[in-house]
């Protein structure tokens, strides 16, 4: 019997500081064994336990896509205990990544669709997954107009430079990064993610939308959604609640009857309606 | 359906015919306590005056604290977890009460969901072959009538027995109990008067015990009419938030996962914890989605009488076997909340 | 209903109609016999409900950190009282907001001890000044009350509370020079071994569900250091030196500062007794410092919070 708490083992190949602040730093990890890469077969929106021997294991949304090969990318800001012990990792280091985990977006119901990605700080890792899966050479016909809203504090805050760079060059998508206040050397848009969304509007018609970022961020933006005609059926989010198991059976992330890691991570806000905000 | 019958005076024969095929347990008094334990002498186990265990007899299959992987620091394979599952020896527990043993199906399938198996329960669990006592005397404080089940509920067991004052009744129930019992030299055919009072026993015991509350009205409820009752408030209010009622009650099923670091390794180990410990839900950031006490037990009442019967098919999480009744340090008696909750 | 319950209830009712308090932190009537549950009495009705009588277990001074600003009235007996002090030296609660409905105490029967000396279930038990009965099927029996008392409430020199605002009976007679610490000192007595063996053989049935710090009104620190993971002073699993070291240091913690009132014990679902644990470390304060014992005033401190010149141990300087 397959034993699902027991994680792959991976190095990490590449390790890159990604903010001003150095506390969000990414991790490429390459797994040691060829069965475990055939194994972890993953979807955007989804996340992994990543595990430092000693320390522990922390539930990490996938920043890579699955058309970028085999490596997995995951963006972690340092905060508690496992966090910590993993930014101290070097690159070359062994440690665990246990997965996939959660649901996914829902891209069954995106294809055919608009699409609106909208992200502030560092909720932005498995957006960029998803962006980066719709945007492939073999899956971009599958969507209608991409849309990216992204905004960060500063423009040292904002993660993904170079992928960034990348997406503002190409003509399909529309492309609306912002920081909060002007900066020096800025030349791209200022102002918070609310606003910025009002300004670029996207369609609801035949769309779906995709939110993360912080608490403060989604309940301004939220509202700025329904005036452009989004239903909470259209508005999708993805939810983080402390998890050890992350298989829906240690009991602790329940929101409502709804275990995040297994029923979740992602939510239609209409689901969220009927469930208790104990997130 | 199947019958045998045992003289009692051949129980410490029986016990020994079954020693000779697995591990026998029985409900076993330590100190102040009774425990399912091995029955290394069948005078330590007392039937007569068994009512049921102190701690409810999960444990068997989800110990407090089990080594689930380990690792080494240093040299070939270091900082690589190694699964630390050991094969589980055969058991036969001997005296499981019905209650108990639907528990055990209930968190079968919490155990194994539609993605995911957890093996260490589910290993423990097949070794073992489930011998019941039905309840002839329920306790004051049991209610298993008041959440679907019966002092002589089968579901979960592989042979029920009664007692019959000179003889204990076997029913057999699945072919695991079936091949526990064959070859018995001990065990009889029941006659047609044994299998009438085996009737009699469970019909008096069933009609002694009063349904104390439904659950009709928390069925139809939606999960935020529940939640946002006022009553949580003051159902709340004595809570120490101590860990009693979820380590004792035989459906509690949380735990936590630690690495723990010796000095040439460690190792990841699960831990039961409790939905009423703030650490629970505490996120890194110290954002508490379940803050108080109020939120605490709500979160324990609504996971065993809404959620869990949401998700598996009206399954209650609760078997009414009445340990949290007893022990809860304030008196939060579960009876009392499901009747506010279904009122 | 007895006249301690009578008069318990005219006072929380005065309080409570005259808004003199927001609420009246007591006990009302438990569902089963020989448990009587916490209860927050917010206007008269509620005051109706109100009751003492030797089933008020666990310690009403553990809930009023967590009152935030309400205005409550507690019962205290003697023990309940000098936490209540303890709360107040330690600037854990503010005195202005507290009212204390002094209760003289006769003791808290053990249930243990009850259910020991009947042969079947109880299903209702009545208690008066001199005896308990417990009743069952097929059975009736009377006990002396005294014999079946918390082990901390037979031999307690402070049933009276040390202060009260308005008290609910006369006082109490006081005993005189109980004898205490025979367990402790039988294991004091013990080689080292021997010692270990005990607490061992103590702590075995530990389940670590912290109801023991979770009862004692000693214990409101915001996080417990159990409960820490950066550093973890702690393991969490069920290994004997992890579940030793959160006993002995929370023991430690109740250094000059255990009023003995014994709500670790009684909140126990595994009926361990804690104060041989903490009662030593209690002892050991009264023998050092003069007899002390805590919390009798609202101006001694404990003896482990002060500072003197005159330390005869020299660490205190260095």
């Amino acid at each position: 019997m397959k034993n699902p708490y027991l994680p792959y083992p991976v190095r990490i190949e590449e390790t890159v500081i990604e903010t001003e602040d150095r506390n969000i730093k990414s991790f490429k990890l390459a797994f040691l064994k060829e069965e475990d890469c055939k194994a972890f077969d993953y979807t955007p929106g989804q996340f992994a336990q990543l595990s430092v021997t000693g320390k522990g294991e922390i539930p990490i949304g996938i920043a890579s896509s699955p058309t970028e090969g085999d490596h997995l990318l995951f963006t972690v800001n340092k905060m508690g205990v496992v966090t910590t012990a993993l930014h101290n990792l070097s690159e070359g280091s062994i440690m665990g990544v246990r997965g996939p985990l959660g649901n996914s977006y829902p891209f069954d119901k995106m294809k055919g669709k608009d699409v609106t990605i909208i992200g502030g700080g560092y909720a932005f890792t498995t957006l960029r997954s998803t962006i980066v899966y719709m945007l492939d050479g073999k899956n971009r016909a599958d969507f209608g107009k991409i849309t990216l809203i992204y905004g960060a504090r500063t423009p040292g805050m904002l993660l993904y430079k170079e992928t960034l760079e990348e997406w503002s060059k190409r003509d399909d998508i529309s492309y609306n990064v912002t920081v909060d206040r002007d900066a020096p050397g800025w030349t791209g848009r200022v102002g918070f993610v609310p606003a910025v969304t009002e300004q670029v509007a996207p369609s609801s018609e035949n769309a779906i939308a995709v939110i993360c970022g912080p608490p403060i961020m989604i309940k301004f933006t939220l509202p700025v959604m329904v005036k452009l005609g989004f239903t909470p059926e259209q508005t999708i989010t993805s939810l983080e609640n402390r998890m050890k198991c992350g298989i829906g059976i240690c009991g602790r992330c329940n929101v409502g009857p709804e275990y995040v890691c297994k029923d979740g991570p992602v939510f239609s806000m209409a689901q969220l309606k009927e469930m208790p905000q104990e997130y | 359906m199947e019958y045998m019958r045992l003289n009692k005076k051949n129980l410490a024969a029986f016990i020994e015919e079954l020693k000779q095929k697995c591990e026998v347990w029985g409900p076993v008094k330590e100190g102040d306590q009774v425990k399912f334990a091995p029955v290394s002498n069948v005078s330590d186990v007392d039937l007569e005056q068994f009512k049921n265990t102190t701690m409810s007899p999960k444990e068997i299959f989800f110990p407090q604290s089990e080594i689930m992987l380990s690792f080494k620091r240093e040299g070939e394979g270091a900082n690589i977890y190694r699964d630390e599952q050991s094969v589980p020896s055969k058991k036969a527990i001997f005296g499981i009460r019905p209650c108990d043993a639907r528990a055990f199906r209930i968190l079968d399938m919490i155990f194994k969901n539609d993605q995911f198996a957890d093996n260490y329960w589910l290993t423990k669990r097949d070794a073992v072959t489930l011998v019941g006592l039905g309840c002839k005397e329920p306790c004051s404080t049991c209610f298993c009538t008041s959440v679907n089940s019966h002092p002589f509920d089968e579901t979960g067991l592989d042979v029920m027995v009664t007692d019959l004052g000179e003889h204990y009744l076997l029913r057999v129930l699945t072919k695991k109990g079936r091949e526990l019992l064959a070859g018995s030299h001990v065990l009889r055919e029941p006659s047609e008067a044994n299998i009438e009072a085996y009737k009699t026993v469970r019909k008096n015991a069933e009609d002694a015990m009063t349904v104390q509350f439904g659950t009709d009205k928390v069925n139809g409820k939606t999960v935020l009419e529940l939640f946002n009752e006022d009553y949580w408030q003051r159902i709340s209010e004595p809570c120490l938030n101590c860990s009693t009622c979820s380590y004792v009650c035989p459906t509690c099923h949380c735990f936590d996962i630690q690495d723990e670091v010796f000095r040439e390794g460690g190792q990841r180990i699960r831990n039961w914890e409790s939905c009423m410990s703030w650490i629970f839900t505490v996120h890194a950031t110290g954002h508490n989605p379940r803050p108080g006490k109020k939120e605490r037990v709500r979160q324990r009442f609504m996971h065993k009488f809404k959620y869990i019967p949401m998700k598996r098919d009206g399954e209650i999480g609760c078997v009414g076997c009445g340990r949290c009744v007893t022990m809860c340090p304030v008196n939060i008696d579960v009876r009392e909340v499901v009747k506010q909750m279904n009122s | 209903m007895n006249a301690r319950t009578t008069k318990l209830r005219e006072i929380a009712k005065k309080l409570l109609d005259k808004q003199k308090v927001d609420v009246v932190i007591g006990f009302k009537k438990g569902t089963i016999p020989l448990k009587n549950t916490p209860f927050f009495a917010t206007n008269s009705e509620e005051a109706d409900l109100l009751l003492w009588d030797g089933n008020c277990i666990g310690n009403l001074a553990a809930y009023l950190p967590k009152m935030a600003g309400k205005r409550a009235a507690i019962v205290a007996q003697g023990c309940v009282s000098r936490n209540v002090v303890g709360l107040i030296q330690e600037k854990q609660v503010d005195s202005n907001n507290i009212y204390i409905i002094g209760m003289p105490c006769t003791g808290m029967l053990d249930p243990r001890k009850i259910i020991a000396a009947v042969p079947g279930e109880i299903t209702e038990a009545v208690e008066d000044q001199l005896y308990v009965t417990a009743r069952g099927k097929g059975f009736e029996i009377t006990l002396n009350r005294s014999d079946v008392l918390n082990r901390n409430c037979d031999r307690c020199t402070v049933r009276n509370p040390v202060l009260f605002d308005e008290i609910a009976s006369e006082p109490k007679p006081e005993l005189k020079d109980p004898v205490r610490y025979e367990k402790i000192r039988a294991i004091e007595a013990l080689p080292p071994e021997g010692r270990a063996e005990s607490i061992d053989e103590l702590l075995s049935p530990c389940i670590r569900c912290y109801a023991c710090r979770d009862a004692c009104p000693l214990c409101y620190c915001p996080e417990c250091f159990v409960d820490k993971s950066s550093p973890q002073w702690c393991g969490k699993s069920q290994d004997d030196r992890d579940v030793l070291s959160y006993h002995l240091i929370r023991a430690f913690h109740t250094a000059g500062r255990c009023t003995e009132c014994g709500a670790c014990e009684e909140v126990c679902p595994m009926g361990i007794k804690i104060r041989l644990i903490s009662g030593k470390v209690e002892k050991d304060i009264r023998e050092i410092f003069d007899g002390y014992e805590a919390w009798k005033d609202l101006k001694t401190p404990p003896p482990l919070t002060v500072f003197q010149r005159d330390d005869p141990q020299p660490f205190v300087k260095e």
